[in-house]
């Protein structure tokens, strides 16, 4: 089943299931609110490039919880997952 | 500066020390253009923002960090729009993920039109603040012993309101805010309410360590001098209860002597 071993070295147990395909597959997620289906496997540095964002101006929480920005490149995304990417504006 | 002026009259909040006794807050500006002036006229070293959803159709839109810049101010993440603790407490996580930093604005807003602060969700959004390793400067109604409390849970701010979010109506409990003062030993800001500078000034002269507002500078018709007169006033204020003001007396005194008066 080596087509269906894991590709990272060192996940959490949780972030193992499901198994990761090598192939591509469609990952829908729902960020900030809206479905968006992207090519998967992806991780959220990945998916922050893919948007254009710079990493050191936002914050990242996945199905509500905060995502650290130094595990953003281990963080392997799922199908359903809910994001939510914020910033800093104008506020008092 | 002034040479009349004490040039070590700071003040501190959670082991950093600032000059500036006004914050500022950094929304509802015309554009980020006049955010970044308004704020530097106003000399604040401290600046709430807000915790909002990148706009992700828009990823190169122009940031508040390009005009205010964070190494320069002291970024104050704020919970505005919470109602509840747990709204507020998964805000001010994303903020310091964001920032770095563990110096968060707590407020957990009752419904409109008073924004009134709902203290039931302050006291247990504080607590799970704290525990979580935040210093929070918290927005409170004006009540002693809520008050109390925040500050005996640690709190390291305690910032009632003068009048409603917004409202521009001044300090409109003068009294309360004066005996809360007298009890708090952390910093003691108003945060709310202050429509002119004439507001800033009263609640500097009631011993406020340093107020917060937003709205009287972003709505005057010219934000930036109102940034200036908000920096003035709060100097002035300050000054005059360092000096102490005379006694209020019913009656006259006059001021010119009454002897030697022609006859």
């Amino acid at each position: 089943m080596a087509a269906n071993q894991h590709v990272g070295p060192s996940l959490p147990v949780r972030l193992r299931v499901p198994i990761l395909p090598r192939m591509q597959t469609a990952v829908t997620l729902t960020l900030n609110g809206e479905a968006r289906a992207f090519d998967g496997p992806m991780t959220v540095a990945a998916l922050l490039a893919t948007l254009g964002l710079e990493t050191r101006k936002v914050a990242v929480e996945r199905n509500a919880e905060i995502v650290p920005r130094s595990s953003y490149a281990g963080t392997w995304l799922e199908s359903g997952d809910a994001l939510e990417i914020v910033h800093f504006i104008g506020g008092g | 500066m002034d040479a009349t002026l004490p040039q070590d009259d700071t003040w501190t909040v959670a082991g950093r020390r600032f000059s500036s006794r006004l914050i500022v807050g950094t929304g509802r500006y015309k554009d980020l253009e006049e955010t970044g002036a308004a704020i530097a006229a106003s000399g604040a070293e401290i600046v709430t923002v807000a915790v909002r959803r990148v706009n992700l159709s828009d990823p190169k839109a122009p940031m508040l960090q390009d005009y205010v810049d964070p190494k320069k101010y002291t970024y104050l993440p704020n919970t505005a729009g919470c109602h509840t603790a747990n709204e507020a407490v998964r805000t001010l996580r994303l903020a310091r993920e964001a920032g770095g930093w563990n110096l968060v604005k707590l407020e957990v807003l009752g419904p409109p039109p008073t924004l009134y602060p709902d203290m039931p969700g302050t006291l247990e959004a504080a607590e799970a603040l704290i525990k979580d390793g935040f210093e929070v400067m918290v927005y409170t109604a004006d009540d002693p012993v809520a008050c109390k409390r925040l500050e005996e849970m640690g709190c390291v701010a305690i910032m009632p309101l003068g009048a409603p979010i917004g409202s521009g109506l001044g300090i409109q409990n003068a009294a309360m805010i004066w005996m809360i003062r007298e009890q708090t030993k952390v910093p003691f800001l108003v945060d709310a309410g202050v429509g002119t500078a004439s507001d800033a000034a009263i609640a500097m002269e009631l011993g406020c360590d340093a107020v917060l507002l937003n709205s009287a500078i972003a709505h005057a018709k010219d934000p930036i001098r109102m940034a200036k007169a908000m920096k003035l006033a709060i100097e002035a204020g300050r000054q005059a209860y360092l000096a102490g003001r005379m006694p209020r007396r019913l009656g006259a005194d006059p001021s010119s002597p009454l002897t030697g008066l022609i006859r």
